[in-house]
């Protein structure tokens, strides 16, 4: 990397460091900063001065130092040696800072983002000869036990092979093609950089039909979401928030998984980081850790890394995206990414719109949310970035800045309840307040693979559980005893599809997951049980009799008893329900 | 480095331009660093301190830890150390009082440091942390049995003006023991803008107990300058980081009170004109209270352990204010003390559903506290919350008009509150018998109300 010098410092207050006598810097151009070389990027000029936002701490740097250049913006390197790999907010990989520096982050460390003594088998795909476009895969590598890396061609070269390796071992920086353009030859190692806030092209953008399945009931049946799809997921603290992040990456059947911990705990990522390598992905048999990339900026290291991590991240997603994977980001907490901004846009002295935060918050959260997406790839092949931000507005009131703008750029929402989270009822996404635009548009392939009926059993509980809001009202008022016993089987219905679906333990072997079949049957079983019960009562039976049959308690274990490899056993409940049910209509006659 | 900083400490400025409240602007310097530390002489030949808010070309903004007053543009001497505000630790700190800012409280000289270290730390790398999972105990149920506490974690008690926390902070500091291990225990104890007597308090405790000598108290009292109140808490933790991880003891930091600090913090930051966010806390204030809580944890490869117990009360006894809801997302779970409880004479007033510990999970249960905990815990949070939900509906229509099964959820809850969550001052219960207590009010439920237990938990331990 050329640096050279470009200015020099005349003022620092915290994460902002000013230049002065810059005349030959670009707008976001990554530079270090100091003599000890802390990484920066210049987020404003004004005639000599450059403002840049320090990604290190900027203890004990004085007016007058160097500022030095890279004539780059800042920029990710994308290869083989993502995979497992922990990163902080601008890809310098933690364990190998560890090893450097010790068990606390010092500054002024640059290394590199993959390691170049490592070695990989190289498999060409190409010939010598063959006429490239941006995006082909010129070979491939196998990162890991689940991921074979394409090698790709940059989005921005074009030509013909000139030189292309045979299969063999090599470190990332090793040539591997070299390729004739229009402007002269160009030589490619394994590993291209690209600038993180620029969106990487593709060739246009596909329907979101194709469900982005977690095992997680209560998202899969009532607020599903497609691959490339967007969601927000808002909470205030103690709802349950990195819970529900961990429980996706751990259990959706994305290809790969980033976890961005955005100026989140360190125990946090600590716990992810030990959990990951052993635990094992249910549908391919192997460790999590061997699909995961792990972007970690907790909440006491640099606030402008923090910035930058999600869009390391995304950036990340979108270059797996273009070999043809499915990706999916969890990135915990938008919010405090936001706070990074407002912190940033204080300290420059910007006029603040809401709550302090700049008025261009909106369209960086829209800038972010849009490159998520389903999207044929440059070499024709689809891929997928689904993006999962959880927000978290303070004092859990949803009317705050960050959560109504992220409401306008994402089409689902999974609300988490305080109530809920007090009463341990996890996943604490509300069924209330949540909702997902893409129900319509993912309805067709449940129907089509699990369950033609699906739909309509999904508007029908959405219904119950509409009318048992409205019914509690009823109850915190004059109590349960007064309404009818057709009207109270409604909260009897809603209560056991709250315990024996929504509800569902992340810590229970065989709760954790429910493969979609299961989810389905259990949503029939009680449903039926609700048909069944009203048919009863309206013959006259008492909610009190019906409440009495032993086969309810089978209903409401039926989550943990029943593992996902033996779903048709739910058939069998299902038809013993069927069974008792006519068996005491006959004596009613 | 060195060599400048020894040129610098000599070279002294009078040619401060300005004044305001607890700021000092100088101007015509030279080579002045962003956080670096300031010895002041004032007119009345007295030393003060303060460090570098802001540093440009020429001109720099610096707080004054003791306050400006008596200070004048003509008469003040200003040096500049070359160095961020340190602090030297060493072991010989047990035992002894400092101020806020690490000076000798107790007339006895400072102890000789083996090492002078930057109060304001380096962030521990994430891959070198160590995931916290032992329990610590400290025979309180209502925290040992549904909020426990785990070496390393972040534990805040939110609290309200005149409710318990003092008295429950000590008792914590008394009684915490790890199961099952003799390892060298130690309490940093940082006081920010507390009374004397609050203070006073704190101290006699440890001493009656006899554990003063393995405490470190700094003391920054409610008529001790404000803006040093900033630093207290970092200097407390490199005491902390120190005695943890250079001589492996377990370190319990408490430090109080918390919404003190962070009205300090608005003050420098109005002064110094920075945006206002919520209720005028500068924008940055997660970030700075973030650098003080994650300074909590394990690290691989080194023996000993920071777990931190920060106070604070809740203006107003609101939780969604600021101060309380940003400690809230950086912490590992919070302690919630209800003055409601507290006005029924329930010490200690620990609001059963609010509180909540996030490392819980991995530090309870079969081989670390008893196989039936976890869901012990979950189903005594469930039946309490449907208490509150009874209490809720009898308010409205009268007790009489409850069904029966609420009926017996009402005498659950007074069992609860009156057997499981009063205990008193001096009363150490260990984890069974707390888990016993747990199950006894349970008892109280017909038994297929207890649905987050397992069919051999209920046969083992209910109605025992």
């Amino acid at each position: 990397m050329a640096e050279k010098p470009i200015g020099s410092i005349q003022r620092i207050v915290g994460p902002l460091v000013e230049a002065k006598g810059v005349t030959s810097a670009q707008m976001l151009e990554l530079v270090y900063v100091g003599d000890e070389r802390l990484v920066g990027e210049i987020i404003r000029i004004n005639h000599d001065v450059a403002h840049i936002q320090v990604y290190e701490d900027t203890t004990g740097i004085r007016p007058g130092e160097p500022v030095y250049g890279s004539g780059m913006p800042l920029s990710l390197e994308l290869g083989p040696g993502l995979i497992g790999t922990v990163y902080d907010g601008i890809q310098r990989p933690l364990e190998v800072l560890e090893a450097e520096s010790g068990s606390f982050i010092s500054r002024g460390i640059n290394i590199s983002a993959l390691s170049r003594t490592k070695k990989w088998q190289f498999k060409p795909v190409l010939k010598l000869n063959d006429t490239v476009t941006p995006g082909l895969v010129i070979g491939t590598v196998q990162e890991t036990s689940l991921i074979e890396h394409k090698v790709l061609v940059p989005p921005d070269i074009e030509g013909t092979i000139t030189n292309i390796a045979s299969a063999g071992e090599y470190p990332v920086d090793k040539v591997i093609a070299t390729i004739k353009t229009k402007t002269g030859v160009k030589e490619l190692p394994m590993f291209h950089r690209w600038p993180v806030r620029i969106g990487r092209p593709h060739k246009g953008k596909e329907e979101l039909s194709i469900p982005l399945i977690t095992g997680q009931r209560v998202i899969d049946t009532l607020f599903p979401i497609p691959k490339g799809g967007t969601v927000a997921v808002p909470g205030g603290f103690g709802t349950g928030k990195t819970m529900v992040q961990q429980a996706l990456a751990k259990w959706c059947d994305a290809d790969i998984i980033i976890f961005i911990g955005c100026g989140e705990r360190g125990n946090e990522i600590t716990d992810v980081l030990n959990e990951f390598p052993e635990l094992i992905d249910p549908r391919t048999g192997k460790a999590l850790m061997e699909r995961s990339i792990i972007i970690a900026n907790t909440s006491n290291m640099p606030v402008a890394a923090r910035e930058a991590s999600i869009y390391t991240g995304i950036t990340m997603a979108e270059y797996y995206r273009d070999m043809g994977y499915n990706v999916a980001i969890m990135a915990d907490s938008t919010s405090r990414w936001a706070e990074a901004l407002r912190e940033l846009s204080g300290r420059m002295e910007e006029m603040p719109a809401d709550e302090g935060f700049p008025a261009y918050l909106p369209t960086r959260l829209a800038g972010f949310y849009e490159r998520a997406g389903r999207v044929t790839n440059l070499a024709g092949t689809p891929g997928s970035v689904t993006v999962i931000g959880s927000v978290s507005p303070p004092g859990g009131d949803f009317s705050e800045p960050v959560t109504q703008h992220t409401k306008r750029f994402v089409r689902a929402f999974w609300a988490l309840d305080r109530q809920l989270a007090n009463a341990r009822h996890y996943p604490s996404i509300s069924w209330l307040d949540s909702y997902s635009e893409y129900v319509d548009e993912i309805a067709p392939w449940w129907e089509k693979n699990v369950d033609p009926e699906w739909r309509s059993l999904r508007n029908e509980i959405m219904e119950l559980l509409q009318q048992e809001s409205k019914l509690q009202q009823v109850v915190k008022l004059v109590g349960p005893d007064v309404l009818p016993d057709t009207q109270r089987l409604v909260l009897d219905t809603a209560t056991y599809f709250k315990n024996a679906f929504l509800q569902q333990n992340a810590f229970d072997k065989i709760d954790m997951y429910s493969v979609v079949a299961k989810q389905v049957k259990m949503l029939r079983i009680i449903l039926t049980f609700y048909h069944s019960g009203l048919k009863l009562i309206k013959k006259g039976a008492t909610l009190v009799k019906i409440k009495q049959l032993p086969i309810l308690s089978e209903m409401a274990k039926m989550k943990f008893s029943v593992a996902n490899e033996e779903v048709e056993k739910l058939d069998d409940l299902l038809d013993r329900m069927r069974k008792t049910f006519s068996e005491l209509e006959l004596t009613y006659g | 480095m060195d060599k400048t900083s020894s040129l610098l400490a000599k070279r002294e400025y009078n040619t401060v331009t300005g004044l305001d409240g607890p700021l000092l602007f100088i101007e015509n310097i030279h080579n002045v660093g962003y956080n670096e530390l300031v010895s002041l002489t004032d007119p009345q030949g007295k030393e003060r301190l303060g460090t570098v808010l802001e540093a440009a070309d020429g001109m720099a903004v610096i707080q004054v830890f003791e306050g400006t007053m008596g200070l004048s543009l003509k008469d003040t001497r200003v040096r500049f150390s070359g160095v961020p505000l340190q602090l030297g630790v060493s072991k010989d700190m047990l035992g002894r009082v400092f101020d806020g800012i690490g000076r000798p409280l107790d007339k006895l000289p400072a102890p000789m440091a083996v090492e002078r270290r930057d109060i304001n730390g380096q962030p521990i790398n994430p891959s070198a942390r160590d995931y916290p999972q032992k329990f610590i105990q400290t025979g309180i149920s209502a925290i040992d049995g549904m909020n426990t506490l785990i070496r390393g974690q972040k534990l805040p008690i939110f609290s309200g003006s005149g409710l318990a926390h003092n008295k429950l902070a000590a008792q914590i500091a008394r009684q915490a023991k790890i199961l099952g291990e003799d390892s060298s225990f130690a309490v940093v104890f940082a006081a920010m803008g507390i009374k004397y007597d609050v203070a006073e308090y704190f101290i006699r405790n440890f001493e009656e107990t006899g554990a003063l000598e393995n405490v470190v108290l700094f003391l920054n009292l409610a008529d001790d300058p404000p803006i040093e109140r900033l630093v207290t808490p970092r200097v407390a933790l490199t005491c902390a980081e120190h005695l943890a991880f250079d001589h492996g003891m377990h370190v319990l930091v408490v430090m109080t009170d918390m919404s003190n600090y962070c009205e300090s913090l608005r003050e420098i930051a109005t002064i110094r004109g920075d945006i206002p966010s919520r209720k005028g806390y500068p924008g940055y204030l997660y970030s700075d209270l973030a650098s003080i809580f994650e300074r909590a944890g394990i690290i691989k490869g080194k023996a000993g352990s920071i777990t931190q117990m920060p106070i604070l009360t809740m203006p107003n006894d609101d939780i969604t204010h600021p101060v309380p809801d940003l400690t809230g997302f950086i912490t590992e779970g919070q302690i919630v003390l209800e003055r409601d409880l507290s006005r029924r004479g329930i010490y200690p007033p620990i609001a059963g559903l609010p509180s909540l510990s996030r490392l819980m999970k991995d530090g309870i249960g079969k081989g670390m506290t008893r196989e039936d905990h976890p869901h012990l815990a979950s189903q005594l949070f469930a039946a309490y919350s449907r208490v509150k939900d009874v209490r809720a509906l009898a308010s409205v229509i009268g007790e009489e008009e409850l069904t029966p099964i609420d009926h017996t959820y009402l005498d659950f809850g007074k069992h609860f509150e009156d057997r499981f969550l009063s205990q008193r001052e001096d009363e150490n219960r260990d984890i069974d018998t707390t888990l016993d207590i747990g199950w006894q009010v349970l008892s109280s439920l017909p038994k297929d109300e207890l649905y987050r237990m397992t069919e051999e938990e209920i046969q083992k331990f209910y109605g025992k």
